[in-house]
């Protein structure tokens, strides 16, 4: 270790607010007050701003994207940002909060360590809040931070906070999330973002940027159950590694070590891990998210799809899954007794949709078991069969082994993202 | 016992992922070699994926004919050392063969010549997935670019028809003629890549080093005097002290005054310096949306 910045973590978040709940403004001010903005991009953003008559930079400028939709004067995708402290690296999933965008909602989602929610101080919880609680329920992201904007329009009042946190609370009781804090902050000001308030005396929490460079992510991995889908067989064929053959992967789940006894499915045949190897040499163990080349001490036969695990603690061996998906495809529904391909790690295959269970209300969680037309970004309880065993895991339980995505056999398009209950 | 890895190792873990998921995807992949420090850092992250197999795809250079003698002889020697196999699709070639015209004027430049031989050469080649170094932080339009874009039968690019992408399930079905551009370094940022080039000892081309050279002013921008570019009378070449932060066609190139001569005088420059990394390219200064336009031609 030569450098101080090889301790630094990486930490994905997601951010979702309704329009003008100050979503742009607060990734702007994140970016500039942490000194992630260089001086050419922000001097495109004064010529911007001035452009369209406004009289102060306007940071939410740096959050623009596609020339189409700036001339839409809309964001329509999900948009990564990037900026460091000492501490931690962000990858921002930007996505825009509208309920015709839950399925980037979902995507930015699909892979955060923390889900912010924006909520402006003088409307209070809304419809668009509980929307974006529920999907970061839905997609357990493990934390929830809740901003609490605008403070500035109420006078920076300590009631107007509690009153939206109790709202708040009191609705995620309903919901599968564990770790939430709240943030009473001003973006446009500054105030609690990157800078302590001095006008939120009674507020004795952390910053925004505090809590993000300090909320504990070590366990958001499952590190418990070994899960190792292997994504290709390693086979130098040269004098040097004449019989070498390694399965390489990214762990999924649990630590792995040298000597371990494992299984391999599907064929059920076990061995022991002879070798963690990488490029800069031999590992004592592996765990999520480093990608690695377990050699095992017998010549088994493995391929891409097959997954290494212990032999006490195995995935479920199913044909049947029971997923909550959302729909993705603009142009068809999803279509009860349709024929899709099917991933799930490294494995696919084909799938048909035996049953459509259920709509679930992405605002209010109730169960629709009458209108069962699934259109792009709704919500639905279906059951698959597979034409192979696949090895699963609940998504509550992992997220990577628990989740797969649907494929439209005609068009190639990603059309269904569903988390396996 | 705290099971965590440093944000460099975790970007060189999902670069890897990507890169085994394009070699397992794909029949024909092939890298996208420019020569500069992304380029250089995605081959270096394929020899990782694949050790100790051979990287399974050849590097395509595009060869503008007015490359830096340095990017050249960088690429040999890195061709060598890891026993990778090299294809050059050459413009010179396109425009004595009176395929291309060259450019004319002040600032000609073979950038747009470079996406024609680019696409002749995917297809020549039959490539189905193209490898590039692009970064989400370069600039705007990059920003939601996917790890896996879709190209339609033209190399053409459609904001609208891009894949969604959820934890780490990647598509790469197409139908035939179609191609995919694999973006496998997209999160990492500037600064990543020279963390993780410090930290990993990677070489790098002399020109990302302060040197003197011989360079002009044109418009704010400092660019490499060379037999290539078209002066005007006013525009006298000087020595300075200067450095490249990206590597491209020596036309449009721009070079810094520098005085960074390690990788950690660059990680210390750039956090002091307040200018993105493409602001040194004449290229992009066209117009603000200049990058998306060539990116739709499929020039990314
Ligand atoms: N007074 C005040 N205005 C804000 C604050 N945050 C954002 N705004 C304003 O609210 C409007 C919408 O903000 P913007 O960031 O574009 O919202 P977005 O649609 O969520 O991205 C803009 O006029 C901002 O200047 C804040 O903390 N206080």
């Amino acid at each position: 270790m030569k450098h101080d910045y090889i301790n630094s973590e990486l930490l994905r978040f997601t951010t979702a607010g309704s329009v003008d709940d100050g979503k742009s403004t607060l990734i702007g001010r994140l970016l500039y007050d942490s000194k992630s903005i260089f001086q050419d991009r922000y001097e495109e953003m004064e010529l911007a701003s001035k452009r369209r008559g406004e009289s102060e930079v306007n940071l939410a400028y740096l959050t623009d994207g596609l020339k189409s939709e700036r001339e839409q004067g809309i964001t329509i995708d999900v948009a990564y940002r990037y900026f460091s402290t000492p501490k931690r690296k962000f990858i921002i999933a930007d996505t825009p909060g509208h309920i015709q965008y839950t399925r980037n909602m979902i995507t930015g989602a699909s892979t955060a360590n923390v889900a912010l929610i924006l909520v402006d101080a003088r409307n209070g919880v809304v419809e668009q809040t509980r929307r974006h609680a529920i999907i970061a329920s839905l997609l357990q992201i493990p934390h929830v931070v809740v901003c609490i904007n605008k403070m500035d329009l109420v006078d920076y009042d300590e009631e107007v906070y509690d009153r939206i946190r109790e709202e708040f609370e009191a609705f995620a009781t309903k919901l599968d999330v564990h770790d939430v804090q709240f943030i009473p902050i001003s973006a446009l000001k500054g105030d609690n973002v990157v800078h302590r308030s001095k006008n939120m005396p009674w507020y004795g929490g952390s910053t925004l940027i505090y809590y993000l460079e300090t909320v504990h992510i070590g366990s958001d991995h499952n590190l418990i159950d070994c899960r190792f889908p292997v994504q290709m067989v390693i086979r130098p064929h040269n004098d040097e590694f004449h019989d070498y053959r390694g399965y390489a992967g990214r762990v999924a789940g649990g630590v792995l070590k040298k000597g371990d006894e494992v299984v391999v499915l599907p064929s059920g045949f076990s061995s022991k891990i002879l070798k963690i190897d990488t490029f800069d040499g031999e590992q004592e163990e592996a765990f999520p998210p480093m990608s690695v080349t377990v050699l095992l001490d017998d010549d088994i036969d493995v391929s891409r799809g097959d997954m290494i695990v212990r032999p006490h603690n195995q995935p479920q061996v199913t044909q049947d899954l029971d997923v909550m998906m959302c729909w993705f495809d603009q142009d068809k529904p999803l279509q009860l007794r349709g024929k899709y391909t099917i991933r799930q790690t490294t494995q696919e295959a084909r799938c048909i949709v035996r049953d459509i269970r259920y709509k679930m209300d992405i605002n209010t969680l109730h169960r629709n078991i009458e209108d069962r037309k699934i259109e792009m970004n709704d919500i639905a309880r279906v059951v698959l069969r597979t034409t192979k065993p696949f090895f699963v895991d609940e998504y509550r339980q992992n997220r990577i082994t628990g989740s797969i995505i649907l494929i439209d056999e005609a068009t190639n398009n990603t059309v269904g993202a569903g988390m396996i209950i | 016992m705290d099971y965590n890895i440093s944000h460099l190792k975790e970007l060189e873990s999902e670069s890897i992922f990507i890169l085994r998921e394009v070699a397992s995807q794909f029949e024909n992949p092939v890298i996208l070699f420019s020569g500069g420090k992304d380029s250089i850092l995605m081959t270096y992250l394929a020899v990782k994926a694949f050790y100790p197999s051979r990287v399974p795809f050849p590097l395509l250079h595009v060869d503008t004919g007015h490359n830096f003698p340095e990017t050249i002889e960088f690429r040999d020697d890195l061709v060598k050392k890891y026993g990778l196999e090299l294809k050059v699709g050459s413009v010179q070639k396109a425009i004595d063969a009176g395929v291309l015209q060259e450019e004319k004027g002040f600032n000609a430049s073979r950038n747009s010549l470079q996406t024609h031989v680019l696409l002749e050469s995917l297809e020549e080649g039959k490539y189905d997935a193209a490898l590039g170094g692009g970064r989400r932080d370069e600039e705007k339009a990059r920003a939601k670019e996917r790890f896996f874009s879709h190209r339609d039968e033209f190399g053409q690019w459609d904001p609208k028809n891009q894949r969604p992408e959820l934890w780490n399930l990647f598509n790469g079905r197409k139908q035939f003629g179609e191609h995919f551009r694999i973006f496998p370094i997209s999160n990492w940022t500037e600064l990543d890549v020279w963390q993780y080039l410090a930290e990993e000892e990677v070489p790098l081309p002399s020109l990302y080093f302060a040197h003197e050279r011989s360079v002009i002013t044109r418009d704010g921008i400092l660019l490499a005097d060379s037999e290539y570019l078209n002066k005007r009378t006013e525009e006298e070449p000087f020595e300075e002290v200067v450095r490249c932060r990206t590597i491209g066609d020596m036309t449009c190139t721009g070079v810094w005054r520098s005085d960074a001569r390690t990788v950690d005088d660059i990680i210390k420059e750039i956090a002091t310096t307040r200018m993105t990394e493409r602001g040194g390219r004449a290229d992009d200064k066209r117009s603000e949306s200049s990058m998306e336009d060539r990116k739709k031609q499929g020039y990314f």
